[in-house]
């Protein structure tokens, strides 16, 4: 550009300097531009925590409810359900649920805080179709299972803790949303109640 | 003349048979000293706005849990003290009336008060909410001195008492006559009139927070960038010294 | 990264571009504060345009839920607020600039010969802007969008024979109605920021063809072989500058005028800052207080003011007693505008070598318009009324007086160069 007599350090330093305050004052300004993408507060408001009565369920019945737009289950397992647990194991893809599909609370065999209800999102997490519930007739589509979930887009199954069995397309078991008892008949679905 | 201005300043008007409501300016208005940075304010405003004022009144962009969050009132609390009609604390700041059952009532809706800050002006809110006073013409009994013909009982007389309008014998020009010199209450409120008028500062300065509840973050923010600016003119000027150098 | 610009280089002119335009362009080398508001002009439209696309994303189109969707936008998109109020700023911002730029322009003779398609497409970027600013103001569909475009509107209706249909099909309906406001949508964010930078687009190539003016009004281009070699400045412009002409007086305008120009947005940026974070209406100037209400097609505000970017206009509308020749009037202000470079027959360009009459005129002219702007924020009273009027003449005696005194005008010799 110039050949005139000047000093190159301090030129180059107060270029780079003003250059790194502009970039800096480049991030700023995008701060608005994305932070407005996160849900609004109208979004938010739609998406709280929902509260579940559970008290009315029957053994072996599944209460459907909408959490953020997606379906929630909550299901009242039968004492030969819990039983069917165990035998079922070496059939699945991750049977100690290592994989982080589910809040710390909920990483057990039965995959809940209390062994006899069943909270998860109704989503498979192979493509994002909601699985039937099968209280009985599961054996049609797993061998020795008798009751879980059934895919009905791509033949996925999960057991009645919703994990995955193996030789499916779904890769992970399916998703427990954080919740937690208010009362022993109702369940906050969207919060851990700080018992994370 | 007059005949020019009205047929141009205002040639859509003359389409419409027009309801102009406007606040008579010739009322001077009292200072209100609104500060958005006294929560306790704000929280008894909020109190006297969802017990006098919502009843008709709604605030319809602004929400429960955000009004609690920049009041400071706890969730639960607010949730217990300020929500009459069980929505979510999420919910929008709304009634149940609807736009029918006001204009049976009233003659008219009543507006959303959200940004009624914005439109009048906190010095004007202050003085309308100390202006009511007796006048049996009226078809709620009451008039404003700063909204003629208001269209609105005196909701707040409960705790300001019967207000009338009180006049002065004064001698103007070698006579007397009664000068109007301001609203009196009879006594009857549960408030003492220093009480009223904070009650009414208060009222006022949760409408101002209403208006704009972004207020203070925006303020917050914008001594960061002007800080911000600073520096940056700073090393502008050094950097155009610099360069300029080569042409001087 | 050589490799990688030669690479482009061979199939697009990019380096090419970027010296003609920026590292080899000469600028003269006395440009003043007048001279900032061209890139600050650019600057406000990107922001326009940046805000503009962004607010789009959570306005809505429609007369039952504009006025909502503006308030959700200020109260529950985070940092909604600041968004939108960089837009409404930037509206004002913008004609400050522009007025600004325009100003500069006339001080210093820039639309002269042989600037004058310059000028021609710098005043049709302003009234775009103007048709751009009007449709935005009635997108917030509060009671000033929705009665001041009632009455802006209306003013087609002064036309003779077609007026009323002409009007009636700018509506769509017989009132403004969610119609009106679904093409201003359209017409504000499609059609006119496209025609907007089009124009901008050649604005620049007109301006880099013939070359920046300057504050002494001289040429830095002089004949091939005039200039003694030592006299020359010691930067490279590009051979399409220098195979005609030897520049004299210049530098080039990268590194030199953007580092300048720096300091210059950042002083801008404090101001518009400012009213960002401190005063987004401006006191009422910027954002209008009854606009906080939603429209309502039953009730006129007591008093309807255009946003004041429109307001000298507006008052030499409101000045004249006949509702078609105020039309008439208020767009011959812009066109007088239009043709000044063929009004003014005067040879010296910079006010600083032209005569005292020319200094008062320009002065007078510019005080008509400040007092104009001003007056037509005002209620129209008799006395505000005959000031409009007072003023309204003396910003067209500006025209017709320049054309007769600027055919022989007693003027200061200018000097064969930029002396500073």
């Amino acid at each position: 550009m110039s050949n005139a007599p000047v000093d190159k350090g301090r030129r180059r330093f107060l270029t780079v300097a003003t250059s790194v305050v502009g970039a800096a004052g480049a991030v700023g300004v995008a701060v608005p531009f994305i932070a407005s993408w996160n849900p609004s507060e109208k979004a938010k408001n739609a998406g709280a925590p929902v509260e579940v009565n559970i008290g009315k369920a029957e053994p072996g019945q599944l209460v459907r409810v909408e959490w953020r737009g997606q379906p929630v289950w909550v299901v009242r397992r039968t004492p030969e359900m819990l039983a069917s647990l165990e035998a079922v194991n070496d059939q699945l893809r991750d049977p100690n649920s290592d994989e982080p599909q589910q809040p710390e609370y909920a990483k057990n065999l039965h995959r809940s805080r209390k062994e006899e209800f069943f909270v998860a999102v109704g989503i498979c997490t192979h493509l994002g179709c909601s699985p039937q519930f099968l209280d009985q007739g599961m054996g049609e589509y797993v061998e020795g299972a008798e009751t879980g979930f059934f895919c009905p887009c791509h033949g996925s199954v999960f057991d009645i803790a919703g994990r995955v069995f193996q030789g499916v397309p779904a890769p992970y078991n399916l998703v427990v949303p954080p919740h937690y008892y208010i009362s022993d008949t109702t369940i906050l679905i969207g919060e851990d109640g700080g018992q994370a | 003349m007059k005949q020019f201005i009205k047929n141009t300043l205002l040639v859509a008007a003359s389409l419409w048979s027009v309801a102009t409501l406007a606040a008579d300016p010739t009322v001077p208005l009292d200072k209100a000293n609104v500060d958005l940075h006294d929560k306790a304010s704000l929280q008894r405003g909020a109190q006297l706005f969802m017990n006098y004022c919502l009843g008709c009144h709604s605030m319809q962009y602004q929400r429960y849990n955000r009004t609690f969050k920049d009041l400071e009132i706890p969730e639960e609390l607010g949730v217990e003290n300020l929500q009459f009609t069980g929505e979510k604390v999420g919910d929008l700041v709304t009634n149940a009336m609807t736009a029918e059952d006001a204009g049976n009532w009233f003659g008219t809706t009543a507006p959303d008060l959200t940004l009624v800050s914005r439109v009048r002006g906190a010095d004007w809110i202050y003085t309308y909410l100390r202006s009511f006073y007796v006048d049996e013409s009226r078809p709620f009994g009451v008039n404003n001195a700063v909204f003629p013909a208001v269209g609105m009982p005196h909701a707040l007389q409960e705790l300001q008492g019967v207000p009338r309008k009180t006049t002065e014998q004064r001698m103007i020009d070698g006579e007397m006559q009664d000068v109007y010199v301001g609203i009196k209450a009879d006594g009857s409120g549960m408030l003492t009139e220093a009480e009223y008028d904070q009650a009414a500062l208060d009222l006022t300065n949760f409408l101002v927070y209403t208006g704009e509840p972004m207020m203070l973050q925006q303020k917050r923010i914008g001594w960061y960038v002007f800080g911000f600016l600073l520096v940056f003119l700073i090393f502008a000027i050094l950097l155009k010294r610099e360069f300029f150098k080569d042409v001087k | 990264m050589k490799k990688l610009i030669a690479w482009f280089d061979e199939r697009i002119p990019m380096t090419k571009t970027w010296n003609i335009h920026l590292a080899q362009y000469p600028a003269p080398k006395n440009f003043n504060f007048w001279y900032i508001f061209g890139v600050l002009a650019t600057l406000v439209l990107v922001n326009q345009i940046l805000t503009g696309i962004w607010l789009t994303m959570n306005y809505v189109p429609s007369a039952e839920g504009a006025f909502a969707s503006v308030e959700f936008i200020m109260r529950d998109i985070e940092y909604g607020w600041l968004l939108r109020y960089m837009h409404s700023t930037g509206a004002s911002a913008f004609f400050v600039v522009v007025y600004l730029h325009m100003f500069r322009g006339m001080m210093y003779g820039s639309y002269q010969k042989p600037r004058e398609l310059l000028w021609v497409f710098g005043m049709l970027i302003f009234l775009v802007l103007m048709a751009e600013a009007f449709m935005g103001y009635l997108l917030p569909w509060g009671q000033m969008s929705y009665w001041g475009a009632q009455v802006i509107i209306s003013l087609f209706g002064a036309i003779p024979i077609i007026g009323d249909d002409l009007t009636l099909w700018i509506r769509g309906d017989y009132v403004i109605s969610g119609a009106t406001l679904n093409r201003f949508f359209a017409l504000h964010v499609i059609a006119l920021p496209l025609v907007l930078v089009i124009l901008v687009f050649l604005h620049i190539i007109a301006l880099h063809e013939v070359g920046s003016n300057n504050p002494e009004g001289v040429s830095i281009k002089k004949p091939k072989g005039s200039v003694p070699e030592s006299e020359k400045p010691k930067f490279t412009f590009h051979e399409r500058f220098t195979k005609k002409y030897d520049i004299v007086d210049a530098f080039p305008f990268f590194p030199y005028y953007i580092v300048k120009d720096l300091v210059g947005v950042a002083i801008f940026l404090f101001f518009f800052c400012y009213v960002i974070f401190f005063a987004p209406a401006m006191g009422g100037l910027f954002l209008e207080p009854p606009n906080f209400e939603a429209a309502n097609p039953l009730k006129t505000p007591a008093h309807i003011a255009p946003v004041w970017y429109f307001t000298p206009f507006y008052a030499i509308l409101r000045a004249v007693p006949d509702k078609l020749f105020g039309v008439i009037l208020m767009f011959g202000a812009i066109v007088a505008l239009f043709v000044l470079p063929w009004l003014d027959r005067g040879k010296v360009r910079s006010i600083r070598y032209r005569s005292t009459i020319h200094k008062v005129n320009l002065t007078v002219f510019a005080i008509s318009f400040i007092a104009l702007g001003y007056l037509g924020l005002k209620p129209a009273t008799e006395v505000y009324t005959m000031f409009a009027r007072i003023f309204t003449f003396l910003y067209f005696a500006f025209f017709v007086v320049l054309f007769f005194y600027s055919k022989n005008e007693n003027t200061k010799p200018v000097p064969e160069r930029i002396t500073k």
